[in-house]
């Protein structure tokens, strides 16, 4: 019974430890610098903001299917996710522990709007150390596989360290981008993006137009199981680090924008993939837009 | 310093670098080599298509084989913010070239960032601080976001953003603040001949990501080293 319920906990509702609690092997967590510790902010006080023990970031190491893997879960709920300067330390020291311990995997639970901006110097130098450490970590043949399905999506710098991740499983609500919605509209007015419009933030950022053009790897229903599943898949499919994945990349990427740069929405860009019906993309039960992403063939690919 | 007077300083014996849309490329005699040269100029916002050909020009160097320096000389704005440039992946296309430059790093190409103007967030992220060691030029101006909207964002009113901006090198943008968080390794000296100083960066590039050191020894980033160094040890202990 507990069981069922771990493998339902719906993974945009669940905070970052029961998302970790449900995704690796029961009991096999250990986190590293954890709340007990008391690690808070240094800077939030001087803001009168509430601080919390963990900074808004569980890591540590567990297994997955009886494989030692690192874990690196932001909680969504804090400060939106952000990088901090104990946040992005945090992730910093885990992924270079992995580069000499050599796990089966990192998985990255990525659930951040980006770079907090009461930390902005700090924050934005983790996000580079991150990247940084992530090629590490792959060059040395460790599989860093980004999880995306939170509430606060995945953003700014966020978006870049998914990027840089050898694999990524999104599920709908896993928005990826570098400029927020909101950013959009401040800076370039709601003519360019509404950011109210929510069926237009899902089509041009959430996780069924990711997985379309390729962005992503594997498209999750929303629960612990399903991303499980993706995770164990997508471990055993990582790409080199190496300038061929790169060229290909580049390749991928330069006929992304040969094809599809002139189109104004997603639902173009889905029409011209091939997908005989784009306006009922957004509406598609998981298995239907499994059937429509396998007849996609700028879906599936080893080029990031 | 401008980029004119930047090449002119680095290369007496003339380049071919040049400057198209925004977007920087081309090469000069360095040390009885080639210094390979990318960036971006003039305020420029960085979109898909410019993340792209910067990043076609470092794979092409990683390709030639021949290991030679590359300079990444950087006033931008920040990532271009469009509904299109998102649409299309701007998030997998800084990240490409930010991978390119670390890749173009391990294969022996040492990476220089050279920091003349504005640059802030993504645009930031992908090439400056993508590369080995980042110098800056005195009125160097980087951020992650202006005041006036880091003030709209934490409901902070602006006076109090300025004020705090004063004691405070974590959160306020510039050049100082930047060099505190250890982001910056150095500034170079507009008065001398650039060569000699950035011979003299490749001649004692760091080993390995030492900014968190830098940023504990400055003062901008007290903890992020030990909080790295915690984890990392408590991981490999378990």
């Amino acid at each position: 019974m507990a069981a069922i319920v771990r493998d339902r906990l719906s993974w945009y509702e669940a905070s970052a430890r029961q998302r970790l609690d449900a995704l690796l092997d029961p009991g096999s967590f250990t986190e590293a610098l954890g709340p007990a510790e008391r690690r808070m902010s240094p800077h939030l006080p001087l803001f009168d903001l509430p601080r919390a023990f963990d900074d808004g970031i569980v890591v540590g190491t567990g297994t997955l299917d009886g494989r030692t893997v690192y874990v690196a879960a932001q909680e969504g709920r804090f400060m939106g996710g952000a990088f901090g300067e104990v946040h992005g330390g945090k992730l910093v020291g885990l992924l270079r522990a992995a580069l000499d311990r050599k796990p089966a995997a990192v998985l990255l639970l990525l659930d951040t709007g980006g770079v907090r901006l009461q930390e902005a110097n700090a924050g934005e130098t983790a996000i580079a150390e991150t990247m940084r450490a992530i090629t590490d970590a792959r060059a040395a043949g460790v599989p860093v596989v980004g999880l995306i399905g939170g509430r606060a999506g995945c953003f700014g710098g966020g978006g870049l360290i998914a990027g840089t991740c050898s694999r990524l499983a999104v599920s709908e609500g896993g928005r990826i981008s570098v400029s927020g919605p909101e950013v959009i509209e401040t800076n370039k007015g709601a003519e360019e993006f509404d950011s109210k419009d929510r069926a237009l933030v899902w089509r041009t950022m959430g996780g069924k137009h990711r997985r379309l053009i390729g962005a992503a790897d594997a498209f999750c229903e929303d629960n612990v199981a399903a991303f499980r599943a993706a995770a164990l898949t997508l471990i055993a499919q990582a790409p080199a680090f190496d300038l061929d994945t790169l060229e290909a990349e580049q390749a991928r990427l330069r006929r992304r924008i040969a094809e599809f740069g002139d189109c104004r929405d997603a639902a173009d860009i889905w029409a011209r993939l091939g997908v005989n019906d784009p306006e009922a993309v957004p509406a598609m039960d998981t298995r239907a837009f499994d059937e429509t992403v396998a007849r996609v063939k700028e879906a599936t690919h080893d080029a990031r | 310093m401008t980029l004119a007077e930047i090449l002119a300083s680095l290369f007496p014996e003339g380049h071919t670098v040049a400057v198209k849309d925004g977007l920087v490329a081309g090469d000069g005699p360095f040390e009885g080599g080639r210094l390979r040269v990318i960036g971006v100029d003039g305020d420029t916002p960085l979109g898909i298509e410019g993340a792209l050909d910067l990043a076609g020009h470092v794979l092409d160097a990683v390709r030639a084989g021949d290991k030679a320096p590359i300079l990444v000389a950087v006033d931008s704005d920040s990532q271009r913010m469009s509904r299109r440039d998102e649409l299309l992946g701007l998030n997998e296309c800084l990240a490409h070239l930010a991978k390119a430059l670390l890749l173009a790093d391990r294969h022996g190409h040492p990476t220089v960032g050279l920091l003349y103007g504005h640059s802030a967030a993504g645009a930031f992220i992908a090439t400056a601080l993508a590369t080995r060691v980042l110098a800056a030029l005195p009125g160097a101006n980087p951020s992650v976001m202006d005041l006036p909207s880091v003030a709209r964002v934490t409901k902070l009113p602006l006076e109090k953003l300025q004020e705090m901006a004063k004691s405070t090198p974590v959160f306020a943008p510039g050049l100082d603040n930047m060099l505190a968080a250890g982001a910056v390794h150095a500034v170079l000296d507009p008065g001398k001949p650039l060569g000699p100083q950035i011979r003299d960066l490749i001649a004692s590039l760091p080993e390995r990501d030492g900014r968190d050191r830098l940023g504990r020894e400055r003062g901008g980033r007290p903890v992020a080293e030990e909080i790295a160094k915690a984890v990392a040890g408590q991981v490999r202990a378990g």
